[in-house]
């Protein structure tokens, strides 16, 4: 029995939708919009909703409240075999009793589709395992398997394909290999991709979009340089990367700029930059950013001084200082070893200094915590 | 070489050592061959005396002879006792295996109400003793006026069975991953054929391996079958009968082809499952 799987296509929109299992809201009133053509990514840590919005996309689970449209078609309560989306699960989930050849065939008989030897073949080679063809699942490594899944999946050239995790299971050379591999392979058949993911690097690497998420809501959405440069919440400014975030006053403007307050010490930064609702912010400045230098140089931008090296480890291409400041707080400092200024030691009185365009700025009542202590690496979900 | 000449500096091991240490090494592999010895001394006493020369009483060795294999029929009524055993197994395989791998989805699959009080029903045909299920369904049949024979007993058979293939096809399900069902919907495929196509094709050696357990016990039975079958003879029924005045040896050529029958398919099955799987 043949199933033709609605024809829809064009952009993925959520709106509005509520998945609550109990009292217990995995995604909470979560809009997002998803290009047509796009590689989207939606990033989080375990439990934070992206899985659920991804099966409910998938049609394998219903939203409580709000709908899904695929173009202008309402999607929402559609079966999951009715859909024109297909998946690649996390652990891959190829069916074991089947070859490869047949688990890609899978989609493309259920379809009723006629040139089925000829489009698994071409499926094959694209993934560059055409001689595993006859073989069974638990024949192959699992850089293999992996890609058979995303063969299987995209032999149906779905309006929108699903991705679960789909390198957590890959060792990280294999990891990056293949991020770079779903790049090309996401441009050479123009698909839209939505990946989710609790690693912010492999997100990075791979999205034009990244949707952040935490506690079922989204907390901000861009390309992988804007959340990075700009974030707009503590959590964002955690998951990505490390920040340092500095507790402070809006003291007054100038011109484009802000002119801030930091335990006394006066620093500027573009407003545009900022997030603050009143005047208490927490000024945010990203490790690779910061300079050092020993203290009297003459300096330029924005000043911290009274510093202290407290610890510093050397990891090559650079070195990590952890400067204690005046005011008790500890800031995280990366300098590339590109110069061929010696480090600093331990105990040296030292002074800060960054770029104020590099500055931003979130509200005062923040918790600076959020985000810091999920290591992404250890989830396992 | 040096390696095969004996050099003395370096230490020998005293013999005692060597040996404390071979025999832990194959403690598991010695208690292994006792273990197996044990479980087989019988079947290899019955295979041995179905070649007895023996006559009327199969218990005393009297000389080498291939008759009784020639001619399995040879003492009166064993093949029609085997044949009854045969129809009544292959029914009751039929039905409990059906029955029974319905209910285990069920469970297995399904939250309904008094799922769990169904999990726990079914475990009690098993636990009951046979004499006390054979009493009560003899009287139970004599409440509808059904006169014990061959359909009271294949019912009586599908109904201690099913219990056996019900915790045999559930345990396969418990271990069948949901996530490839899901990928079958994800793949185009609705209910009826994921689970034509990928549910039971991963669930069938559990359901197999149900069905085989299904015959040798229906096969087997004589407690229920004694006060359910009326004047009905089955082979255990026959044996027993037997056995007052001496088994005939061709009771010995059938157990030990039942036994090579039964090792035949699980080598069959093993080989089929290794095949699959490489």
């Amino acid at each position: 029995m043949a199933i033709d799987p609605i024809d829809a296509r064009g952009d993925l929109r959520l709106t509005r939708i509520t998945k609550s299992y109990g009292d217990f809201k995995a995604v909470d009133d979560l809009s997002l919009t998803i290009p047509e053509g796009s590689f989207f990514a939606l990033l989080g840590p375990s439990g934070c909703g992206k899985t659920t919005t991804l099966r409910m996309v998938a049609g394998l689970e219903e939203p409580t409240v709000g709908s899904i449209h695929l173009g202008d078609t309402d999607i929402t309560t559609t079966r999951a075999y009715q859909r024109p989306i297909n998946t690649v699960f996390q652990n891959y989930a190829l069916f074991p009793h089947l070859t490869i050849f047949e688990n890609i065939a899978f989609g493309l008989r259920r379809r009723g589709v006629k040139d089925v030897k000829e489009q698994v073949e071409k499926v094959l080679s694209l993934v560059e395992l055409p001689h595993l063809a006859q073989r069974k699942p638990t024949q192959l490594s699992g850089g293999q398997q992996q890609r058979i899944a995303l063969a299987r999946a995209i032999v149906n050239r779905p309006a929108l394909l699903l991705l679960d995790e789909p390198l957590g299971a890959l060792d990280l050379k294999l990891r990056r290999q293949m991020q770079i591999e779903l790049k090309w392979i996401q441009r050479e058949v123009g698909l839209t991709f939505v990946h989710v993911t609790h690693d912010q690097e492999e997100a990075m690497t791979m999205a034009d979009t990244i949707a952040v998420m935490n506690e079922g809501k989204i907390e901000q959405m861009g390309t992988p340089a804007d959340l990075y440069d700009d974030p707009e919440t503590a959590f964002v400014a955690n998951f990505l990367g490390q920040s340092n975030l500095i507790k402070g006053k809006i003291e007054g403007r100038d011109g484009d700029n802000l002119v801030i307050d930091l335990f006394g010490q006066k620093i500027s930064m573009p407003s545009a930059r900022s997030h603050a609702v009143d005047n208490t912010l927490y000024a945010g400045i990203r490790p690779e950013k910061f300079r050092i230098s020993r203290t009297g140089s003459t300096l330029r931008g924005n000043i911290l001084s009274g510093g202290r090296i407290e610890d510093v480890s050397y990891i090559g291409v650079s070195t990590q200082y952890v400067v204690a400041m005046p005011w008790g707080q500890e800031l995280m400092v990366f300098e590339q070893n590109d110069d061929g200024v010696p480090p600093f030691n331990k105990g040296e009185e030292v002074v800060i200094s960054w770029e104020p365009n590099f500055t931003f700025a979130l509200r005062g009542d923040e918790d600076v915590e959020a985000g810091t202590e999920v290591n992404p690496e250890e989830i396992q979900e | 070489m040096s390696t095969s000449v004996k050099d003395a500096s370096i230490p020998t091991i005293p013999f005692k050592a060597r040996f404390s240490r071979w025999f832990g090494r194959n403690l598991l592999r010695i208690y292994m061959v006792f273990g197996f010895t044990y479980l087989f001394i019988p079947v290899a006493y019955t295979f041995a005396f179905s070649f007895n020369d023996a006559g009327k009483s199969n218990l005393i060795w009297k000389g080498f002879t291939l008759g009784n294999w020639q001619n399995p029929c040879g003492a009166p009524q064993i093949c029609n006792a085997l044949g009854n055993s045969i129809k009544i197994g292959a029914l009751a395989t039929l039905f409990s295996t059906i029955l029974g791998t319905m209910i285990a989805f069920a469970i297995g699959r399904y939250k309904f109400k008094g799922r769990s009080t169904s999990n726990l029903l079914i475990f009690l045909p098993m636990a009951t003793p046979e004499i006390v299920l054979g009493a009560s369904l003899l009287s139970l049949f004599l409440v509808f006026k059904i006169n014990p024979g061959f359909w009271p007993t294949v019912i009586a058979h599908v109904m201690f069975c099913v219990s056996f293939v019900v915790v045999t096809v559930k345990a396969r399900i418990a271990s069948l991953d949901p996530r490839l069902e899901q990928a079958a919907m994800d793949l185009y495929a609705n209910e009826r054929e994921t689970f034509k196509r990928v549910t039971l094709p991963l669930v069938a050696p559990g359901i197999a391996g149900a069905a085989l357990l299904a015959f040798s016990l229906s096969f087997d039975d004589f407690i229920i079958t004694n006060f359910n079958s009326g004047t009905l003879i089955t082979f255990p029924k026959f044996v027993y009968v037997a056995a007052a005045r001496g088994i005939p040896a061709q009771a010995n050529v059938i157990g030990s082809s039942m036994f090579f029958l039964a090792l035949a398919i699980v080598i069959a099955g093993q080989l089929v499952h290794r095949r699959r799987s490489r």
